[in-house]
Order: C-alpha cells, then structure tokens, then sequence
C-alpha cells in the first residue's frame, strides 16, 4: 500500500435523486429507471414456467416458489421485526398437516383447504409461539428450533395421523400450469405486499420494536400484540407452503418438519441480503436448483447451505442484493486521501 | 426410591449438558447453537482416537478435550467476532455451524453401533436398586465439574475477570479486562465442557448424530427455566427437569418426555420469563 492511502467514494445517480422526488414522471428515463427493474422480476417470474425444458424443471421451479416464500417471511421476521425463527419447519409441518387432514377426512378440494390451513395454521402457531413474544433476545430462536423437534417426536410416538407414515392420497391441483402460477404468484404478491407494509406507518411500528421497544412501549402501543400479527403473518405465509406443498405431492408426512425448511430459507435470505426481501428471493432462485443438482449426495446439501450461509455471513454480510442495489443506483471511484 | 436414583442421574446429565452452554452465555452474551453439535463432535472424535487410530482411551478423552477446546476459540475468533452484538446474525451463524458439523458427521458415520466404552464396569445397588457404574460416574463427574467451575470462578484471576466480564461489561473493560479474549476463553471452555459431558455421557447409550439435536434442546431448555446465564438456575432447573422427567417416563410413558420439556419452558416463560433465578435481569428481559 505505501503512504498514499484511498478510499472509495460512493454517490448516487443524478436518476436516483430525481425519481424518488416529484420528477419520477418527467421523461422516459426516469420512469424506465424506476419501472425496469419491478417489470423485469415479474416478468421473469411469470415467463420462467413456459421456459422450462421439462415438468421435472417446473416442479423445481414450485419448490424454489416455496423457498421463497419461506424466505421472505423469514427476513420480513428477522429484520422488520428482530424475531429470528430457526424453525420454519414448524409452518410448513403445522400448514401442511392441517391441509391433510382435512383433506383426507372431508375430501374437500385444495382450492378450500389452501386458504383454511393457511389461517388456521397461522393462527395456530401464533398461539404456540406466543408465550415467548413478550421478551427479547434469543428466548424466539429457542422456542421455535424445540417445536419442530418436539413435534415430530410427539407424532411419532403417539402413532396418530399417519406416523411416521404420513398420510398420503390426497386431492393434488389440475395441473401443471396451477401448480406452478400458483406459487409464483403468491410469491408476487407477498412480496409486493410485505414491501408496501414494512414502508407504512405499520411497518415503523414494526421496525420500532427492533430498535427500542422501550420507546414503542412508552408510545402507549401493544409491543406483544404487534409482535403476534407479525407473527401471524411469518406462520401464515409458510402454513401456505405447507398446505401447498402437501397438495403438490397428494402426501403430507413428517419430512414436512425437515430440517431443509428451516435452513434453506435462512441460507437464502443470508445469501440474498437481510432486509431487502427481494434478496431472499434472489437467494431461492439460486439455491434450490443447486440443490436439485446436488440431490445426488443426499444430506451433504444441508452442510453446503450451511457452509454457504456462514461465509456469506463472515465475508460478504450484506448479501448479494444490497451489492446489485448498491451497483444501480450509485457510481463508485476510488479517491486519494 | 427408585425415581429418586434416575432422576439424580438424569439431572446430572442434563446440568452436564447445560452447563457449558451456560457458561458461554453467562460470561459473552453468545448463545452457542452449536453446543449440541460440539457435544456429538467429541464422542465422534473420542471414537476415532480411541477404536480406530488406537489411542490409549484416556489420552483420547483429553485430545477431544482440547480440539474442541480449540474449534470452539476458532469459531469465536473467525465468526463470531465478525457478528458480535448483532443478535440475528449470531444465533444464525452459530446455528448453521451446528448444523454444518451435525450433517457432515451424518454423512460420515452412517449406522449405529458407534459407541465408547464406560469407565467402570458393572453395577452397584443403592438402597435396593441396581445402577450402573457409569451412572454414578455421571454424578460424580456433575458434582466435581460443577464444583471445578465455581472454584475457577470464585478463586482464580481469570475466573475472576470473566466474572467482571460477565456483571458489568464497561467497568471491566474500564479494568484492562479484554473482552474478546474473555469471550474466546469463555466459548474455549464452554465448548471442553460439551464435550467433558460428551465423554462422561456418551458411554451409556450410543453416539448418534440426532443426540445432537436432543442435546441442544435440553441444554437450551434448562437455561431457560433456570435464568439464562445464571448458574444455581442452570443446576437446580437440570434436577427439576430430570425428577420430572423420570416421573414422566415412570409413570405417564416415555413419549410423553419430549411434552413435559415443551410444556416446562412454556409454563416458566409464561409465569417468571427471566428463569426461575434471573431476578435482577427481569426488566431488562421483558418487553
């Protein structure tokens, strides 16, 4: 290095500045600036299906949806509101069994079953989680890795709902083509959704809680009763996985509380950038076909999430998202000091 | 009588298994998620010593005390470092190092049938009923750790600063006491400790990966009834948890075990959040 001594200096883009003012309409640059990007996911996400060389590759594409959506929920969670979930597995396991068993025992469609597991299931592991939302630190992270554990210990050894089992044969969608604009869809439009929330009034009070919850407390809000609707809204969105998940297979068993739902999705949030949640998106995009093609060597995919996960977090702990972000709306040059 | 004997085992097994999580928390603010992992690392590794590069079975025992002495400063000091204070990325790095190690010894050691043998064969009767050796071992060894322990740290200069690290971070740092060191040795000794349970344990059943997992939850579960980072919590909430456990499996079934661990964390969390002995950090603790 020597004596002389730079640094790098970031500004932002003339467009940048512009659109987030009144000017964002004043031309097709600024409004090609600001609308490229949104239409460019979409329109991906919605061509992708048709793309696919094959059904098997489509399938993949349902499963990477419902890593997604585990994985915006878990960064809508963990950065919006400070809960960290170690156990997503506990969604999908509760969404899915849920679905299926209302499924077996009624033979209602999926169209029905969906949405019931998706509040039910919610509202069911709001209840079981709420006993650890009035404190702060790690006392979340240490409930939510027990339930999945100790769920599936319970129904393995009670022997009910199938065992170790599962329950199987049950209604699957029409097709293909539902199974796949389905999740791709909802994955839209949770992300929209959550992206609009977390900017709202709402979504202060959320972040508030993160930062002080002293301050939100003395403000005379419910910090507890704010933490149970985020909640609510994590469980629902991966009780969806689940519920979707067991109408894709037409089974829903104990590997529905594997260890892959909890990891991967936190792998890919890490991976994507915490806090963007179109990162975590991004983080699914790439790491469950990479899994697809490491389905050969059996377990060792967990140790290369985790392995992934952890170097992203010791050498690169912004994630990849904030560094696309960082790259579009800012030049950088090195300057003397 | 006879629940009275096996929950005194039990509950020594437990506060072996919790105690270095606890005193990893107790001294850094670092919840080590990898405690269950590092636990099942040192009876995988005191099993390749021992059967099969044919190590002489105490020197084993101490070489994966220290290697795991040794991996847990390095995950202080290569990852942990980097992430201190910020609490998400904590738990998850430490978490999915756990994972990482549990997975790849899953991949490694496929099958059952991987296990040490005990320090003392046989049984003896106490009062009528029969226990293995092994078992009063596992007693003794909770009893002489837990004392070690106290003795570190009530008596010894370094105990001591990890104390002043643990009570009051600023005035120990104002005190020339270096805090990552302190976190280093604290996760060094935290992490022997798993693993001193790993080999005083292990030996009654048979090493597998998912013990890992069990391990995890019971050491998380005891914390958290006892007051996390507190010591007479850590212990007495080892016993409770063990007498009620043995009740459980005595006299209600076995399965039901893994309900009455759930439902004891609930019941604390819900009546005294803090643990049954973190009185002064209640505040601190609840919203």
């Amino acid at each position: 290095m020597g004596t002389e001594a730079r640094r790098k200096e970031r500004l932002d883009r003339g467009v940048k500045v512009r659109t987030e003012k009144l000017y964002a309409v004043s031309g097709w640059q600024e409004i090609t600036y600001l609308v490229l990007p949104r239409l460019a996911l979409i329109l991906g996400l919605l061509i992708l299906p048709l793309v696919m060389p094959s059904m098997y590759w489509q399938k993949v594409l349902c499963s990477m949806g419902v890593f997604a959506l585990l994985a915006i929920a878990f960064d809508f969670l963990a950065h919006y509101v400070g809960l960290v979930c170690l156990g997503g597995a506990l969604f999908t396991g509760v969404g899915a069994y849920i679905s299926g068993l209302l499924s077996s025992s009624t033979g209602l469609s999926p169209a029905l079953t969906i949405p019931i597991a998706t509040l039910g299931g919610g509202l069911i592991c709001t209840l079981l989680l709420l006993p650890c939302l009035p404190l702060r630190g790690v006392y979340f992270a240490i409930v939510t890795i027990i339930y999945p554990l100790a769920i599936v210990r319970i129904l393995t050894a009670l022997n009910i709902w199938g065992g170790t089992e599962g329950i199987s044969a049950l209604a699957t969608f029409p097709n293909i083509w539902v199974e796949v604009y389905l999740i791709l869809g909802m994955v839209l439009i949770v992300l929209f959704a959550l992206r609009r929330l977390v900017n709202e009034d709402y979504g202060l009070v959320l972040r508030g809680i993160k930062d002080n919850d002293q301050a939100v407390r003395a403000s005379g809000i419910n910090v507890t009763f704010y933490k149970a609707q985020a909640v609510f809204i994590t469980a629902a969105i991966g009780c969806f996985c689940g519920a979707y998940l067991s109408c894709l297979y037409g089974w829903c068993g104990l590997s529905l509380f594997a260890l892959d739902f909890s990891i991967l999705p936190i792998a890919a949030t890490v991976m994507g950038g915490l806090g963007t949640l179109v990162g975590p998106l991004l983080g699914a995009c790439i790491l469950t076909p990479l899994s697809e093609v490491l389905r050969a060597i059996g377990t060792w995919r967990i140790v290369i999430y985790c392995v992934v996960l952890l170097s992203f977090i010791v050498f690169k702990p912004e994630g990849l998202m904030n560094w696309i972000q960082r790259k579009y709306h800012q030049f950088e040059h090195w300057e003397k000091i | 009588m006879e629940v009275f004997i096996y929950g005194l085992a039990r509950g020594s097994t437990l506060a072996l298994m919790a105690v270095g999580f606890s005193f990893a928390y107790g001294v850094s603010r670092l919840p080590n998620f990898a405690h269950g992992a590092f636990y099942i690392l040192a009876g995988f590794a005191t099993w390749v010593f021992a059967q099969s590069l044919g190590l002489n079975y105490v020197l084993s025992i101490a070489i994966s005390l220290v290697l795991l002495a040794a991996i847990g400063a390095a995950m202080y000091r290569f990852i942990l470092i980097r992430v201190r204070g910020m609490e998400v990325s904590e738990i998850i790095a430490s978490y999915a190092l756990g994972v990482a190690i549990l997975e790849a010894l899953r991949c490694k050691f496929v099958g059952t049938g991987f296990s040490t043998p005990v320090f003392i064969e046989g049984t003896i009767k106490v009062a009528g009923v029969p226990i293995d050796l092994q078992r009063v071992v596992i007693i003794a060894g909770g009893v002489v750790v837990i004392g070690l322990i106290w003795a570190f740290t009530h008596y010894t200069r370094l105990g001591l600063s990890l104390r002043g690290i643990a009570q009051d971070e600023r005035a120990a740092l104002m005190l020339g006491i270096d805090s990552d060191r302190a976190a280093t040795i604290a996760l060094a000794i935290g992490s022997a400790l798993a693993a001193l349970a790993a080999v005083i344990i292990l030996p009654v059943g048979s090493i597998t990966v998912n013990e890992g997992y069990d391990v995890l939850i019971s050491a998380l579960a005891v914390c958290i009834i006892g007051g996390l980072g507190s010591w007479t919590g850590t212990i007495l909430a080892a016993f409770i948890l063990g007498f009620a456990g043995t009740l459980t499996a005595t006299y209600i079934g076995t399965m039901w075990e893994s309900v009455v661990v759930v439902a004891a964390i609930i019941l604390v969390l819900l009546l005294k959040p803090s643990g049954l002995f973190g009185r002064q950090k209640e505040f601190e603790e609840r919203v």
